[in-house]
């Protein structure tokens, strides 16, 4: 049975039993000129398969930087950090590279776009080097673009851009997809739009997802809520009631 | 200091490497302008002080022989001076332990000493002593090749007579700063060389006691020279004048001066290319800048800085680039200057050279670099300084792409992404990408332009020394020879084979052009001394009429069938008018060339001949040579491979400085513009490449998306670049076309490898460098920061 027909509870069940990021004591400590900065402080997580985690938390609290560690962009000072088992911590640059390439899909708070390509091109660059990837057409359906394929980001609104992100970062079909701050520049309206479409792939595709935000609102629609303060994990919610997005005002 | 010029600093130090490259190629401008400009001053100060100090003459005229009462005379035709009567031969000397025979020219000095006109600098000894038979001055690079000291003994055959000469003196002369054996290119002082003999001496043995040879004028100032010279050659007439000609007719006069503007157009050339790639690397390095900083210039507009504040500010940080390199020029000016005229003040010994920077020189490199930069910057500056405070803090919108013509003609489906983003990026930025083709493509020519020279040189030497002169000795005689000595010659035992020739000196007219030459007479069906058409192959010799050089005939404007008066300028002077039958190819001088027989007829004398080419058992030379020693006859013996030699080294000389210093500042030019292209790349697109690598790119994937647009430029630039070169070569060789060599534009398969090597080493290093920097991409900074 595919994952994103499961109901959460069969999905909590299966998750349970297999963890798909295990991290177990991360510090990170910045070298900021002459400061030192701790970002993390000893964070304990697990993330399962298929679920949704917003990560919520002030500017500051570690959140991005657990965010670029799970994505394979960072390594931790100490502690360990394995995905399905593989070690995450290892500062080796093709291997990351490699982890980046096939596992994750990002999306950006400023979308990062290839000025210099249409949108259906930003996307085919993830699918050119992925190996079992959608089509960038049908990428580009899913988060509601299939009108807007030939257009150059210098076309399209902020809103559109970000969509473009999102299904950049979905066509390759990655276990998982991070989204650091994906609605920040975005009105209230355009963000819900944004968040539905990464709660569908979430749903439809079964992608483990995580959101940064510092907007709290969010957190209604993520299965768990991890809330973060000074580089630690300060507690976590489950969500017993999902709100879609649309029901989201801010 | 103000917080302003701290940040101007901060900047510089920030990008310090690619205000190195910058300044270098400013450097290189101002460098080779003072090089060439301080050199070509100092040349010309130099000849102007030698001639003014040394009273070089205005007009010379050879004769047969006339008495001395006709000095009076020509002081008085209007517009003369002073006058200096002379006796001057052509000597053959006998140098100890030299076993070649050795020609000189021999020169009376004036009894006026160092007052009279042509006086020598002294640079050993003193002039030889009035009464004085056996005394003699002999030019310093002579002595100097001959290791003479003072006191020195040699023979010279003085009008048939073996007389024994001593060195008293060895001297310099404003007239004969290029000492060469006539019919010869090139120096050769260990068997050409010119000396002085008091004019007792000299007349006794020539025959002219109170009579003269040779004739120099100066003239007063504004006077009409052509006036001068008319009534030169009609007093001058009845005594065998071989017409009067001004100082721009002088052999080592005309070379100086044809060497002075060589230097002319090189120095208008290189430095005018050098200035232009800087403006052009400025406006690209200060445009980016500026763009980068531009809420930098907003918040300074906001704090209440005006736009001429902002403005002067960034033209403060050219201006330091840009002064960089000017302080840098102008030191690798200077050294390269003193380089320079100290091998041209070796290749002309000159007395001294007066070597200064003029002020000047260095006030006008500085103002037009700083002209070029300011020109290259000003308009990126302004275009920011004027933006609205509040439009500039926004971050600036996504840049606008479209499709590329490359693409709407079909091939799109075979371009991948990254390959997609290459060529929009680069119609996107049309001129800068033109401009960074056009940067690569000069250093790409200049390479070409240092080296053709030298490909030129061995073309030059293949055809005139292995398909014209193809005898091992050419020997000249004193005077006009009976044909029979060709006999005497083959009878020698060193000589396998004898070709012949007459040589004339003539003035050839052809409406109102003229010009003085020799007409050469020579055998047909010859192996040794060949005549080539325009493509090279050996020209058939015509029973009647004449064969002109082809630049001769363009001097003349005369075409084939044409027919043109010959004044010869020897014995009784006929004047009679010919068919230009055809036209000969050849490099060096420029003559016409008859049968030998015809000339014969033309000068309405039996068989005659001037000189011979030999070929000899070269195992035999030495005794060869000393035969021919004992044969007062023979006038001088030029070797086929002494020629060679001297010809090489004439080049090795002059010619090897240029194309080391137009190599190192090619490559400094590609440098230069190649690695500026790649670090603004990586400004304007780090961020394009970080997300790229967050995206799972590797490092290689995204060097390739930076560093192809580039590869892609330079390998349009290449061939742009030898096409251009090519150009730049004709261009030279065209400004130093004349009718004492004409320099063909050769290049050969390596030179174009070798210059499109160095621009893809250059472009591959540039690209390393950058590389590096690629590396050390912060891929989280990236993502947090806005556009």
């Amino acid at each position: 049975m595919p994952a994103g027909l499961m109901t959460y509870s069969e999905q909590s069940a299966a998750a349970a039993a297999n963890p798909i990021f295990v991290a177990r004591g991360l510090t990170k400590i910045y070298q900021m000129g002459e400061v030192q900065v701790q970002a993390l402080r000893g964070v304990d997580l697990d993330l399962y398969a298929g679920e949704f985690v917003v990560l919520l938390g002030p500017s500051g609290s570690g959140k991005s930087t657990l965010l670029n560690i799970l994505g394979g962009l960072d390594t931790p000072t100490s502690g360990s950090v394995r995905y399905a088992g593989c070690d995450l911590s290892l500062d080796d640059d093709a291997s990351m590279t490699q982890y980046r390439r096939t596992h994750v899909g990002f999306v950006f708070q400023f979308y990062n776009l290839i000025p210099s390509l249409t949108a259906r091109e930003n996307v085919a660059l993830v699918t050119e080097i992925a190996e079992n990837p959608m089509s960038p057409e049908q990428a580009l359906t899913l988060v509601g673009l299939s009108e807007r394929l030939d257009h150059f980001p210098a076309q399209l609104s902020g809103g559109e851009q970000q969509r473009v992100a999102i299904a950049r970062a979905v066509a390759k079909r990655p276990q998982v997809l991070l989204c650091d701050e994906p609605t920040g520049a975005l009105d209230a309206q355009t963000g819900v739009m944004v968040l539905d479409v990464i709660a569908r792939v979430n749903r439809e595709l079964g992608t483990t997802t995580v959101v940064i935000t510092h907007n709290a609102v969010i957190a209604a629609i993520a299965d768990r809520v991890i809330y973060f303060g000074d580089g630690l994990v300060a507690r976590i919610e489950h969500n017993e009631h999902k709100k879609t997005a649309t029901e989201l005002r801010w | 200091m103000k917080a302003l010029d701290r940040k101007l600093l901060r900047d510089l130090a920030q990008m310090k490497s690619q205000v190195l490259a910058i300044a270098l190629v400013v450097m290189c401008g101002v460098g080779t302008f003072i090089m060439f400009l301080s050199t070509l001053e100092a040349l010309r100060v130099t000849q102007n002080s030698y001639y003014r100090d040394y009273r070089f003459a205005d007009v010379f005229s050879s004769l047969k022989r006339a008495p001395e009462s006709l000095r009076q005379r020509v002081l008085d035709i209007p517009g003369v001076d002073q006058a200096e009567t002379r006796v001057k031969a052509q000597v053959r000397v006998d140098m100890p332990g030299f076993p070649e025979p050795v020609t000189a020219l021999m020169v009376s000095v004036s009894d006026r000493g160092r007052h009279g006109l042509n006086a020598l600098h002294l640079r050993e000894g003193r002039l030889p002593s009035p009464w004085r038979a056996d005394e003699v001055v002999v030019s310093t690079p002579f002595a100097q090749a001959h290791a003479l000291q003072l006191g020195a003994r040699f023979y010279a055959i003085l009008n048939g007579r073996r007389q024994a000469l001593t060195v008293v003196g060895t001297a310099l002369s404003p007239e004969f700063i290029q000492q060469l054996r006539p019919g010869s290119a090139f120096p050769d002082y260990k068997r050409y060389g010119v000396m002085w003999m008091a004019r007792r001496a000299l007349g006794q043995a020539y025959d002219m006691e109170g009579a003269f040879n040779d004739l120099a004028l100066s003239l007063q100032p504004y006077a009409d020279s052509q006036y001068v010279i008319d009534r030169i050659d009609e007093l001058l007439k009845p005594y065998g004048g071989l017409g009067a000609y001004t100082r721009e007719d002088q052999l080592s006069h005309r070379f100086l001066t044809q060497e002075l503007q060589q230097l002319g157009t090189l120095a208008r050339l290189f430095p005018a290319i050098f200035m232009g790639i800087a403006a052009f690397l400025l406006n690209v390095v200060i445009g980016r800048l500026v763009a980068m900083q531009r809420e930098q210039v907003a918040t300074l507009k906001a704090f209440g800085y005006s736009t001429l504040a902002v403005l002067w500010h960034y033209l403060k940080m050219v201006s330091v680039i840009v002064g960089l390199g000017i302080v840098g020029g102008a030191a690798l000016g200077v050294w390269l200057g003193k380089l320079l005229s100290g091998i041209y003040m070796e290749f002309y010994h000159f007395p001294y050279l007066k070597f200064a920077l003029r002020p000047g020189t260095a006030l006008l490199a500085a103002a037009i670099s700083l002209l070029a930069a300011g020109a290259g910057t000003v308009f990126a500056v302004w275009r920011a300084a004027t933006l609205r405070p509040a439009q500039a803090m926004r971050p600036e919108p996504p840049a606008r792409y479209r499709e590329t013509w490359v693409e709407k003609l079909g091939l799109k489906r075979w371009l991948s992404q990254p390959a997609r983003m290459i060529i929009r990026h680069i119609q996107r930025q049309q001129f800068k990408s033109m401009l960074t083709v056009l940067g690569i493509a000069i250093a790409g020519g200049m390479i070409l332009t240092g080296l053709f020279q030298r490909d030129t040189v061995g073309y030059m030497i293949n055809i005139q020394f292995g398909m014209k002169q193809r005898e091992d000795l050419a020997l000249t005689f004193t005077d006009p020879t009976a044909y029979r000595a060709r006999f005497d010659l083959l009878g020698l035992p060193e000589v396998r084979h004898v070709e012949v020739f007459r040589a004339v000196p003539v003035r050839l007219r052809h409406a109102h052009h003229s010009y003085r030459t020799n007409i050469r007479g020579i055998e047909s069906g010859g192996d040794m001394a060949r005549l080539l058409d325009a493509d090279l192959r050996p020209a058939a010799l015509p029973s009647e009429g004449i064969l002109l050089t082809d630049f001769l005939a363009g001097m003349l404007d005369v075409r084939v069938g044409d027919r043109v008066i010959i004044e010869v300028l020897e014995g009784n002077r006929p004047v009679r008018e010919t068919v230009v039958a055809g036209l000969v190819r050849e490099y060096l001088g420029v003559s016409g060339y008859m049968h030998l027989a015809a000339l014969n007829r033309f000068m309405q004398e039996g068989p005659t001949i001037s000189g011979a080419y030999l070929n000899i058992d070269s195992a035999q030379l030495q005794s060869l040579y000393s035969r021919l020693k004992e044969m007062p006859r023979v006038a001088g013996v030029t070797e086929r491979v002494q020629e060679i030699r001297n010809f090489n080294h004439v080049m090795r000389e002059t010619m090897l400085f240029f194309t080391y210093v137009a190599t190192v500042f090619a490559v400094i030019i590609a440098f230069g513009v190649i690695y500026n292209s790649a670090r603004i790349a990586l400004t304007e697109r780090g961020r394009e490449l970080a997300s790229l690598r967050v995206l799972g790119f590797t490092r290689a994937e995204i060097t390739y998306i930076l560093l192809g647009e580039l590869g892609l430029l330079t390998l349009f630039a290449i061939p742009l670049g030898l096409w251009l070169g090519r150009g730049m070569c004709y261009y030279i060789a065209h400004t130093m076309q004349n009718d004492l060599f004409r320099v063909p534009v050769v290049l050969v398969p390596q030179t174009y490898a070798f210059a499109a090597t160095v621009v893809l080493v250059s472009a591959l290093l540039s690209g390393l460098a950058v590389r590096r920097r690629l590396n050390q991409l912060d891929l989280i900074a990236v993502l947090k920061a806005a556009e």
